[in-house]
């Protein structure tokens, strides 16, 4: 077995919080200086820090082995994207060490350093130095990049002049056509139209399969990381909490968010509705199991709900279906202070893997229409035994159930 | 690459970059993309393009002329008075265009630096380029007014690119020091205009330096003294003479704050991402 091609031990990232206005000017620097200099020749044992220590990642050790995928997920703040910086290099430590065996090149944002006075093709050359590139590596790519980006009678065009689409597509393209042996990646992949977003995926997934190249991924949308990585690290306030494969750690990952997520809202609805919890107990969910949720709505006044529904958006926020809880003939009625719950099961999914939001649809007597994001779930999906998976590009829009029965004759024509 | 042989990087706080000089040579090419980008951009939409960079000297060159020529009537030696004053202004507005792009281009790139890895020093080195080019421009209106007033300079202008030279370095020294403590006070943006304002009149940029024979070796502490004497001493037919001493002193001075710049700057330099 060769050595891991990135080894972390004990790392640690400490960030001062500054309580009064941070000292970006000298006056406030030399003042701060001189009277902090003043407490301790007064008062020798005081503490005479204003600012506060934040430790962003605290004692973090992980391997990471050739050819291995690794997605890195966690909420806001848990630390990924201090990670990526330290093992960047773009900043150092405060503790421990990190090895890393190869060259490196990192995509924190998209278009890093384009400059909007410039062309398109001054641009690729302008991105792919800065992304470590070789001036002869990028003209030797450079056919390749443009037709990627589908830029080609643009090429001259100032930059500025570009729509955001083609600017995305363009900056894409560079970062599509590195070949470090090892790639680290900070949310990138979340811009863009969907469509050149999967042409992307796809150039990476076909890169690292075939050249053994190691992949560290940040991402929120749980359904790349399962489709690119092999193994997933969850960091919860700057520490790891997991480090295993990517089924059990999505798994694991989806079980903290509704935790902590089911706990902390309640969200109103006019003055005469809160909505108290509401919960997917079976998120994760496999594609066609059975999704369980429960939810409580206190009316605050007497009133009269007549719609109440799921509205469920897929990544690209578009809406996918709409669960109806509707009574026939009748709506609910509730008095001030009653509390109304509902048990029930979305039947079947037959979404795609991915991450859904989900809002509730609200019109009440007293109130009209309202909806909010509040709750997601995810869709996932394991590879069916013994096949490979279509990549989700592929997949369309909707998951189908399909049986079939197959039979082999001879033919008798 | 070889398979076999990766390159091991260790990355540990407060640990110095074994390969530093190693990166910034194989970042040479990005040093080179950096500088041509600010040199394209440089007079974009701009009517009169490089044309500006005429205008800013010529201008200065005509009012130098008058104030310390005419009015106060300064002697110029053998060569006329608006060559001498534009054999200093050459250097100077080398120096202060090189030293003002330096001190200003961590922060005009922090879209970079929170980024992307690679030597800091790269920066402030490629901003210098885009003064070499106003510095080129110049040079021709100087070889338009030597041949207006038919003067010839001799063989020491082969010296010349000598003082280009300790003129760049003074610029990236003091330029490095003042980038570096702008990243994190920002006051210093306001230290840059001051300082060169001051400089303007400290430095023998209207006058020949012999003007003041009991000052010179202290003037010489500031480097650019040697710098415009030599500039002078190349182009005007070794007038006036250069003194050894204070020449010596100029350059020992422009060493020590490359020196000490590129110190500083590599002090601080790991902790750019995190302030900026």
């Amino acid at each position: 077995m060769s050595k891991p091609v990135i080894s972390v031990e004990g790392l640690g990232k400490r960030y001062r919080l500054s309580h009064e206005k941070p000292h970006d000017n000298l006056r406030d620097s030399l003042t701060h200086g001189v009277r902090g200099l003043m407490r301790r020749l007064t008062a020798p044992g005081a503490n005479a820090r204003d600012s506060e220590e934040f430790w962003a990642l605290q004692d973090v050790s992980f391997d990471v082995a050739q050819g291995d995928v690794v997605g890195i997920i966690g909420r806001n703040g848990a630390g990924k994207s201090t990670l990526l910086k330290i093992l960047s290099r773009i900043t150092e430590p405060t503790r421990g060490r990190a090895t890393i065996r190869g060259r490196v090149a990192s995509l924190l944002e998209v278009g890093t350093g384009f400059h909007p006075e410039l062309s398109g093709r001054e641009n690729i050359y302008l991105n792919g130095a800065i992304l470590g590139m070789a001036r002869v590596e990028i003209t030797r790519k450079f056919d390749e990049i443009v037709a990627f980006a589908e830029v080609e009678r643009f090429l001259d065009t100032q930059v500025k002049h570009y729509s955001s689409g083609m600017y995305v597509r363009l900056a894409f393209a560079v970062a599509a056509h590195l070949e470090p042996e090892i790639l680290i990646l900070d949310e990138v992949l979340a811009v863009g139209d969907a469509d050149f977003q999967r042409k992307c995926l796809h150039k990476m997934n076909d890169v690292t399969r075939r050249q053994g190249r190691t992949i560290l991924f940040v991402s929120h949308q749980l359904a790349s990381v399962q489709q690119l990585c092999n193994r997933v690290i969850i960091l919860n306030r700057g520490a790891i909490s997991h480090n295993t494969t990517t089924a059990a750690g999505i798994a694991l990952y989806s079980k903290q968010q509704d935790k902590i997520e089911g706990a902390a809202k309640t969200i109103h609805y006019g003055r005469e509705l809160t909505l108290l919890s509401l919960q997917f107990t079976s998120d994760p969910v496999q594609v066609f199991a059975d999704l369980h949720f429960n939810f409580q709505m206190k009316a605050n006044e007497g009133c009269r709900i007549h719609d109440l529904c799921f509205l469920i958006h897929n990544e690209q926020n578009q809406r996918v279906a709409v669960a109806d809880f509707r009574q026939p003939a009748k709506s609910y009625e509730l008095a001030a202070g009653q509390i109304l719950s509902l048990n029930g099961t979305l039947r079947r999914i037959a979404l795609l893997p991915g991450s859904y939001q989900v809002s509730f649809y609200v019109r009440t007597s007293l109130h009209g229409e309202d909806h909010q994001i509040i709750q997601s779930f995810e869709v996932i999906q394991d590879a069916t035994a013994g096949l490979m998976a279509y990549p989700r590009w592929d997949l369309g829009t909707v998951a189908m159930d399909a049986t079939f029965a197959a039979t082999v004759a001879q033919g008798s024509a | 690459m070889e398979p076999n042989s990766p390159p091991e990087i260790i990355l540990e706080a407060g640990r110095a970059n074994r390969n530093y000089w190693h990166d910034l040579w194989r970042f040479r090419e990005l040093l080179g993309f950096l500088a041509w980008r600010d040199i394209k951009v440089r007079y974009k939409q701009t009517t009169l393009g490089v044309l500006w960079a005429l205008i800013q000297p010529a201008v200065t060159l005509a009012v130098f002329t008058f104030i310390f020529g005419k009015l106060a009537g300064m002697p110029s030696g053998n060569a006329p008075y608006p060559l001498l004053v534009l054999c200093g202004l050459l250097p100077w507005q080398l120096f202060s265009a090189a030293f003002s792009n330096a001190s200003g281009s961590l922060v005009a790139n922090t879209h970079l630096i929170s980024k992307v890895y690679f030597p800091r020093l790269i920066v402030p080195l490629s901003s210098v380029a885009v003064a070499l080019i106003d510095f080129a421009v110049v040079l021709v209106l100087l070889a338009v007014m030597c041949l207006w007033w038919q003067f010839t300079p001799d063989w020491r202008i082969i010296v010349l690119p000598l003082f280009i030279v300790l003129t760049l370095l003074t610029a990236i020294g003091t330029g490095l020091w003042l980038t570096a403590l702008t990243v994190k006070y920002r006051d210093f943006r306001f230290v840059v205009p001051f300082l060169l304002q001051v400089g303007l009149f400290l430095s023998p940029v209207g006058f020949s330096s012999t003007n003041l024979p009991n000052w010179r070796f202290i003037y010489s502490l500031n480097p650019m003294v040697g710098a415009i004497d030599g500039f002078r001493w190349c182009l005007l037919r070794g007038e006036p003479a250069l003194d050894p001493l204070n020449l010596a002193i100029s350059i020992g001075m422009a060493a020590l704050l490359l020196a000490s710049g590129i110190w500083y700057f590599r002090r601080t330099e790991r902790t750019f991402a995190d302030l900026i």
